[in-house]
């Protein structure tokens, strides 16, 4: 009681502070109570009404009894609530109401008044029932009136309800830790409760209080709680075991109970204080066997007997902490333990714990955590003498940056003393995962396709990034390699390889993750996709669903974070293929190490394993993956000859591209390869041939003469000297000769010339160039068997020919397009008589004898016909004509000109037709819908010749006549021809023998009109065997204003094309009946002398309608 | 002042974690990563009690001799810690809420930010945890966008305009 004497100063509320209450009137009378309050007061639980809406809570609150000065009192204003009283109580014995009146009822006032001055409204007076006074003094006033008398002087009416409230105020100012998870308060806060701030505590004595605190708490639950309540609430609860599990390792460490030697006499010293100053155990429990108090002596009494209480006291939390799922926490209680069991020397027991912990943290990725166990794990396996994993988590360690240079030096230098210890076993190999060692970033190939020939040498270059802090000594590094031969595969042929895959050769390897649990960003994402399945039959919807198309990749299996700390889990592999660099130094950061290898057998190789060796440790990579391939290749020599341009043109020398892949095969001095000629192709041999030889990959290049000799059937072409698998390239001139396109249609005069198919030519549409193939055959040096070579070379022309007619005079003009891309220069064209007929002259009316054809152009060429004699009945011309590109300079040989033949037959002029429309008698011109005349005078021009001597023909008193029927058609739809438009006529075969025909035609249209045409065809009597046949009679009787009867030819009397075939129209409905023919007239034997002349016709007057056409 | 600072991810690894001093920062980490065994059990009872309430502060989850540790948790599971000094009474349960929510606003900042990779842990040249005031968890969290990104993300801002003004205010925040 003496420590309230002087007021506290108001600082920082710990745990000793508890609230003030005085105590005035009869001192000896609390004296006398004071012991059983101080115990039984905390004992009763109150309820603490908390404002704010919280819920109410029981709490039990024991006080601190001052005895009353009116210097306690606080001053106006002052609300602090632990420094000063809070509740004043008289104590008073008083039975006798005389005794009240004369003293304590004024003391009472007194009291009263120093209160009310001091504002103080709690107050309490008791007054105590003494049975023994009682008992003496029977006739007194019995007790209560005392208590109604103190009643009526001093309470008011609200006195009464104020004691509760204030007690649980007193209690919010308590701070217990574990306020939050329990309502249970240590009965022995008095322990240390005088200990003020200023007063010193013997270090552990907080300890000793806080553990007894909680064991008492604990206990006092399963006191009065059944075991199911207990498991229930073990949540609530965990934390104080936690709680005093920590308290007694501190203890345990400051006593010198957990060292290895046991406490020295300092620590026992410390020890005795804490002992003497837990003072004597309560009455209550004295006696019992069990007791927090008895615990906490003992714990500390000798290292065997800590240990136990400690050991249970972890275990008992650990297995609360896992049996409510509060897994991290039970790891962490773990540590302490395995840090115990390490003080204690006994790796053995600490590992299971420092393995739990690491997983955990590894599992959650807590970087810090990881390192610090995974230091303290290192200890330990080292203490265990568990080489490969020591060496794992030294290497580990050394590699992790959370670690101080200095520390991940000697994390290193562990691995590196062991390596360099000489081993019993000699072949004995340490496996270590690679990963925390080093990392393999990219790979490089070289040449960058990671494609070789056999015997060619390939590079691999590796950057290695090394995670050690120092420098290290390797002594080689092997990549392991696997073999495998996929012949069937078409990817795996060297044409394939060579050309096709590509890469820049460098490989990335995905920088391996840091100690970072797997989440949902580092996998990809899912591929969804609708799925329907259709009947096959009737294509009803069978199924329908949703697949995930990468389901291989979300479901791949990940490597298990537990699996780095596992070195067993990596294998070395052994193979035949090794790719190996030795003695290599790998300084910290990044490291180019590079393998050669020469390739040896054609097949894929994969790169497996990469592994390090630093004595006895090797360091593997298990899986080298993104999967890294090379492919050797082995390959037959091959010639391929192909035209530079698209299509090569014949005529004018071309270039063609050979090329020789060597292959296997090296060419040796004197290889050739012998071209045996084709009969149209001549290979042009230049001066200064050169040929390109590369290396298969195209890095290397250089280039050699070629020698090229020519006979009369074999082309000889000496190859330069080539290793294997390398390219000779070059280009040769070649020359199709034209071919001459012979003659064409028989009787056609005017047709188009057939393409000459001497050669396998092809001719796809009208405006194609004619093809030819030239095949060669070839004998390569590597090889007993000819290779042929098809060149196809296009004709750049297409000539055609037409005949023209002036009255007797005939021309021949031939039109030469060129198809070609090209321009062409054309020169000396000439048209020959093949014939020679010494009676026909043709006399070239062209001008020029250069001139140029450009690129998708026509050039004309015209001639005349000239004879003296009887003209011949048909002629066969050669028409040439000499080309050259026009973009290039002179040819190193003459080109040969290009050649085309026709024939012409029936050109002679046998009639003349004459028109001519006159107006009506007595009209100056023609009107609109007035009949006209129209006059048809048609003149035979030559006496009989051998054309004439036809069916047609009749011969009569040495008169030969022949039938013809002519028609009237307009075309232009200007005529209407009155009556009859169409008859035949018995024509006499002589000279100038004439006849006329009169019609009426009718002008349907004002201006200057055409006259409409007039057709002349031989009429064929009925008796021949030709199947297409008309009947002249009712052709005669059609309506010749029928204008489309002849729909299909063009009323243009320039065109000079004709069918040449027999007239069939209508002919369907007549098909079977001998009928007489009518066959047109060739072209060129009929003159129209009157075609392109008009007729002006000018409208009539009284024309009510004028027709207006815009167009 | 929070002594300890940490935002960890939905799968439980630190995103950020800064403590002052930094002497003891081990120890610091112990004491969060613990913490999540309260901060499990609390989501999961509220995840049965308190689904519509989207009570995001978690309270008091455990205390120790020394410190006080708090729980926050967003709704994508992500979640705050903060470790406070138990001697600092100035820090109810007022000023603690607040300071999440400080803490929560950087955090979407943080988010907001386009070089920033969702899950990445958060690499801050300012993670300086607040010295003496407590309201101040928010800049000490801060990252500076550079200034364009901000002109990038007023003009989301603008376009996401018609979502309603209380839409996307919270992630939009500049």
């Amino acid at each position: 009681m003496d420590a309230s004497e002087e007021p506290l100063p108001p600082v920082i509320y710990t745990m000793e502070n508890k609230p003030i209450v005085t105590c005035a009137g009869d001192q000896n009378l609390f004296t006398s109570v004071y012991p059983t309050l101080s115990q039984q007061l905390p004992r009763e639980p109150m309820e603490w009404r908390r404002s704010y809406g919280r819920a109410p809570k029981m709490i039990h609150l024991e006080s601190n009894f001052v005895q009353f000065k009116e210097e306690l009192l606080p001053k106006e204003g002052n609300k602090a609530l632990l420094t000063f009283p809070f509740l004043h109580i008289y104590w008073t014995e008083c039975c006798d109401t005389e005794v009240y009146k004369a003293t304590v009822k004024d003391d009472l006032t007194k009291w009263q008044n120093v209160l009310k001055a001091h504002s103080s409204v709690d107050w309490l007076i008791v007054i105590v029932e003494n049975d023994a006074k009682k008992k003496n003094k029977t006739n007194i006033l019995p007790r209560t009136s005392i208590v109604d008398k103190i009643r009526n002087d001093f309470c008011n009416k609200q006195s009464d309800r104020r004691s509760l409230p204030l007690f649980s105020r007193c209690c919010s100012s308590l701070r217990m830790p574990w306020c939050s998870t329990t309502s249970w308060t240590p009965s022995s806060l008095s322990m240390w409760s005088t200990s003020g701030p200023g007063v010193s505590v013997p270090p552990g004595a907080l300890d000793c209080w806080v553990f007894l605190s909680c064991l008492e708490v604990l206990q006092r639950i399963e006191g009065c709680c059944d075991r199911a309540q207990i498991d229930s609430n073990i949540a609530h609860t965990v934390g104080l075991w936690s709680y005093a599990t920590e308290k007694l390792k501190s203890l345990g460490y400051l006593c010198g109970l957990v060292s290895e030697k046991g406490p020295n006499s300092e620590d026992l010293n410390r020890t005795v204080d804490l002992l003497a100053g837990l003072g004597a155990e309560r009455p209550e429990t004295a006696n019992t066997a069990q007791s927090p108090y008895k615990k906490l002596k003992e714990a500390l009494s000798s290292v065997e007997a800590f240990e136990k209480h400690y050991l249970d006291l972890s275990h008992a939390t650990i297995e609360m902490y896992t049996s409510i799922g509060r897994i991290r926490s039970a790891k962490f209680v773990g540590k302490d333990l395995a840090e115990f069991y390490m003080r204690k020397k006994a790796p053995q027991k600490a590992e299971i714990y420092l393995q739990g912990a690491l997983k955990n943290y590894l599992a959650e990725g807590w970087a810090l955590p990881i390192t610090h166990t995974r230091k303290q794990l290192a200890e330990c396996q080292k203490h265990l003498g568990q080489i490969e994993n020591y060496l794992q988590t030294s290497s580990l360690l050394a590699s992790d940056h959370h670690l101080t240079e200095e520390e991940r030096k000697h994390f290193c230098q562990e691995i590196l003393d062991f390596a360099s210890q000489p081993s019993d076993n000699p072949g004995h190999k340490i496996v270590l995962p690679m990963q925390s060692f080093a990392q393999l970033r990219d790979l490089h190939f070289d040449p960058s396709n990671a494609v070789v020939h056999v015997g060619g040498v390939l590079c691999i270059e590796i950057t290695m990034y090394s995670q050690m802090p120092v420098p290290v000594h390797v002594e080689q590094i092997v990549v392991n390699v696997h073999f495998s031969i996929e012949k069937n595969s078409y990817r795996k042929t060297a044409e394939w390889l060579t050309k096709h895959k590509t890469s820049n050769g460098i490989i990335n390897f995905p920088p391996e993750t840091a100690p970072f649990p797997v989440s949902q960003n580092s996998l990809p994402a899912l591929e969804l996709y609708e799925m329907f399945e259709r009947s096959p039959s009737d294509n009803s919807l069978n199924t329908t669903g949703i697949i995930c198309r990468n389901v291989h990749m979300l479901l791949r299996r990940q490597e298990s974070s537990s699996s780095l700390e596992m070195p067993s889990g990596v294998a070395l592999e052994e193979g035949a293929h090794l790719l190996r660099c030795s003695h290599v130094t790998l300084e910290p950061g990044a490291n180019q190490i590079t393998f050669r290898t020469q390739a040896k057998e054609p097949g894929t190789y994969t790169l497996r394993q990469l592994c390090a060796s630093v004595g006895s440790v090797w360091f593997v990579l298990p899986h080298i993956y993104p999967i890294v391939q090379y492919d050797v290749y082995s390959q037959e020599p091959q010639l391929h000859v192909e035209p530079l341009a698209d299509s090569l043109l014949a005529g004018i020398p071309q270039k063609v591209k050979f090329t020789v892949t060597t292959g296997h095969y090296t060419i040796k001095n004197g290889d050739s390869l012998q071209l045996s000629n084709a009969e149209a192709m001549l290979i042009l041999c230049q001066a200064e041939s050169r040929a390109m030889v590369y290396s298969n990959t195209r890095e290397q290049s250089s280039d050699a003469a070629l020698r090229i000799q020519s006979s009369d059937k074999v082309t000889s072409i000496s190859l330069p000297v080539a290793p294997a698998y390398h390219v000779i390239e070059f280009e040769l001139e070649v020359l199709s000769l034209p071919s001459a396109p012979a003659l064409g249609g028989e009787s056609d005069m005017l047709g188009m010339a057939e393409p000459h198919r001497k050669h396998k030519d092809k001719q796809k549409t009208g405006h194609c160039m004619v093809t030819t193939d030239h095949k060669v055959s070839i004998d390569c040096p590597w090889s007993i068997y000819s290779t042929v070579i098809a060149l196809t070379f296009s004709v750049p022309f297409r000539t055609t020919h037409a005949l023209l007619s002036s009255g007797t005079r005939k021309y021949v003009q031939v039109c030469v397009q060129n198809l070609s891309e090209l321009d062409f220069q054309l020169s000396d064209s000439y048209l020959v008589d093949t014939s020679d007929s010494t009676d026909l002259q043709l006399v070239p009316l062209n001008t020029q004898s250069q001139q140029p054809i450009y690129s998708k152009q026509s050039v004309f060429f015209v001639w005349e016909l000239k004879w003296t004699e009887e003209p011949p009945p048909s002629l066969h011309c050669r028409f040439s004509v000499g080309f050259s590109p026009a973009s290039e300079e002179q040819l190193s040989i003459s080109l040969k000109p290009y050649t085309y033949e026709f024939k012409v037959e029936n050109f002679f002029t046998l009639y003349n037709v004459k028109a001519e429309i006159f107006p009506p008698s007595g009209m100056e011109y023609c009107r609109t819908g007035s009949l006209c005349s129209l006059e048809v005078l048609i003149t035979r021009l030559s006496d009989l010749l051998e054309v004439d001597k036809d069916e047609a023909l009749t011969e009569s008193d040495e008169h030969f006549s022949t039938k013809l029927m002519y028609e009237v058609v307009d075309n232009s739809s200007n005529w209407a021809v009155c009556g009859k438009s169409c008859g035949v006529i018995s024509m006499p075969v002589a000279a100038r023998a004439t006849h006329r025909v009169h019609m009426e035609v009718m002008p349907l249209f004002a201006g200057y009109l055409p006259l409409p045409d007039v057709r002349l065809f031989k009429y064929l009597p009925h008796h021949s065997a030709h199947s297409s046949q008309l009947d002249a009679d009712s052709w005669i009787e059609n309506d010749s204003l029928s204008v489309d009867k002849h729909g299909d030819d063009q009323p243009d009397s320039s065109s000079l094309k004709s069918r040449g075939s027999v007239h069939s129209a209508c002919s369907s409905e007549h098909k079977g009946l001998p009928m007489p023919r009518l066959q047109a007239l060739p072209a060129g034997q009929v003159f129209n002398s009157s075609s392109g002349t008009q007729v002006l016709v000018i409208p009539s007057q009284d024309d009510h309608v004028l027709e207006v056409s815009v167009t | 002042m929070a002594v300890c600072i940490a935002v960890i991810a939905k799968e439980n690894y630190p995103l950020y974690i800064r403590s002052t001093p930094t002497e003891n920062e081990l120890k610091f980490h112990y004491m969060v990563h613990t913490s999540l065994d309260v901060v499990d059990e609390k989501i999961s009872a509220m995840g049965k009690a308190l689904v519509d309430q989207r009570e995001l502060y978690l309270g008091l989850l455990y205390p120790t001799e020394d410190y006080k540790v708090y729980g926050y948790v967003t709704n994508s599971k992500v979640k705050f810690v903060m470790v406070v000094d138990s001697s600092n009474t100035a820090l109810r349960d007022n000023e603690i809420r607040s300071m999440f929510r400080k803490l929560h606003n950087s955090y979407t900042d943080v988010m907001c930010n386009p070089f920033y990779n969702p899950g990445d842990r958060i690499q801050s040249r300012w993670a300086l945890l607040p010295v003496s005031d407590p309201v101040q968890v928010g800049p000490a969290f801060c990252v500076l966008l550079p200034s364009f990104c901000r002109t990038c993300l007023a003009i989301l801002v603008a376009k996401m305009q018609p979502f309603g003004k209380q839409g996307r205010k919270g992630l939009f925040k500049l």
